[in-house]
């Protein structure tokens, strides 16, 4: 990875992205200094002044070398500048971006074939698919027929803005369309990592515990939509959905929810209502020419 | 295990204000964390010395700053401090919070030479 994510030096794998962007910009770690700090030999030239010695090469008393510094800088800022971009991206060419975000087994992949399915005729649809490894998800998405894109993020565990920016070329979301990011399955840190898209949707099945809002907080109140899925198996579980809902608003008083499943489809066209009103909202503004005009100078 | 990646990203501001401000080496970092940031303090300052090995921040300390969260109680009208999200009002217990500050992930000052 070239900025936040550490967690994956180098492992993020783009699919279809030729140059399979090998990192040359510095890292440090490679040329190993052998550790000598604390006793410096200062190399003095005309143009260091170097004030930490005294001339019997003692430290002068009360005169430091060290210096502080005010930064006031976001950690993540760097993520964000990224994700400020994806989004003025997004919105020129009028694509409404959903991060979709869940626990792993949350029937997240199983939903969002079911939503291909159903709005591939009405939508222009693609989607990037990120998982630590194999691209298993993003074959089961193209055999819906919608374009699909994987990230592998290795060792990382979530997608970050610039993966996401990285990805528009290859995969070349038309405009006026709607794009899904189905992040990694962790109801953690992907909370963190704004990715430019327009809303975060947690998907939380009723085989997870009803307390899982509550558990994970951050990632609830990130999120705008809250789809509860499964709900064809609640007969057989004990799982208490009013409970389950009013953890969700406490932590997250404006959270919408939506309870469907994915098998049966109960529930599914309320689901498409949010995102074809939302999809409403991203083309608000749309101007063809200006996203004409930016295709051209690309070209150029 | 995000920490690790929040580590990278603060080693990247330390690399770049180093070119700016001409500073060799980071002895010390101040970070400003708010309880709400879904920070692991443990963690981050473990994967501190990780990151930074090698790097002009090498051998440095990190020192966390834990900032408070404040939010507006819709009850009682008047501002609360809180230390979780999905916390009720301590003196009304009502869920009716709007958080107003406890996110920050911010670097607040180095020590360098």
């Amino acid at each position: 990875m070239c900025t936040v994510c550490g967690c994956s030096e180098g492992e993020t794998t783009i699919e279809g992205a030729a140059h399979s962007h090998s990192h040359d910009h510095e890292h440090p770690h490679d040329h190993s200094h052998d550790h000598s700090h604390d006793h410096e030999h200062h190399h003095h030239d005309d143009k260091t002044h170097d004030y930490g010695q005294g001339p019997a090469h003692a430290h002068a008393p009360g005169l430091s070398q060290s210096r502080m510094v005010q930064i006031e800088q976001d950690i993540l800022g760097k993520n964000n500048r990224y994700a400020n971009e994806n989004r003025s991206y997004f919105a020129e060419h009028a694509i409404l971006a959903l991060n979709l975000v869940s626990s792993p087994g949350s029937g997240k992949t199983t939903l969002l074939t079911k939503t291909l399915t159903d709005l591939k005729d009405t939508l222009p649809l693609s989607v990037i698919e990120g998982d630590q490894q194999t691209a298993n998800d993003a074959d089961r998405i193209r055999e819906t027929g919608v374009k699909a894109l994987q990230i592998n993020t290795g060792k990382g565990c979530h997608l970050d803005a610039h993966m996401v920016g990285h990805a528009m070329e290859p995969l070349a979301p038309e405009d006026k369309s709607v794009l899904f990011i189905e992040n990694v399955g962790n109801l953690v840190c992907p909370a963190a990592f704004d990715l430019g898209e327009a809303h975060k949707v947690a998907i939380l099945s009723v085989t997870e515990g009803e307390d899982k809002p509550l558990k994970y907080p951050d990632m609830f109140f990130a999120a705008d939509l809250m789809i509860l899925n499964k709900i064809d198996l609640l007969p057989y579980l004990n799982f208490d959905v009013e409970k389950c809902m009013a953890y969700a608003r406490r932590v997250n008083p404006s959270i919408k929810i939506i309870q469907v499943s994915a098998t049966t489809g109960e529930g599914m066209d309320t689901w498409y209502q949010w995102i074809q009103a939302t999809h409403q909202i991203a083309m608000i503004g749309y101007q063809p020419k200006l996203a004409a005009v930016d295709a051209d100078a690309k070209a150029a | 295990m995000h920490e690790m990646s929040l580590c990278e990203g603060v080693l990247t501001v330390l690399e770049d204000s180093a070119k700016q401000q001409g500073f060799k080496k980071v002895k010390k970092v101040w970070l400003e964390i708010g309880v709400l940031s879904g920070v692991e303090h443990e963690a981050m300052l473990f994967s501190y010395d990780v990151v930074v090995k090698g790097s002009v921040a090498d051998g440095s300390t990190l020192e966390i700053i834990e900032l408070p969260a404040q939010a507006w109680c819709m009850q009682c009208m008047n501002e609360v401090e809180i230390t979780g999200r999905g916390e009720p009002c301590p003196s009304c217990d009502s869920y009716q919070l709007q958080i107003s500050s406890g996110d920050e992930l911010r670097i607040k000052e180095l020590e360098v030479e």
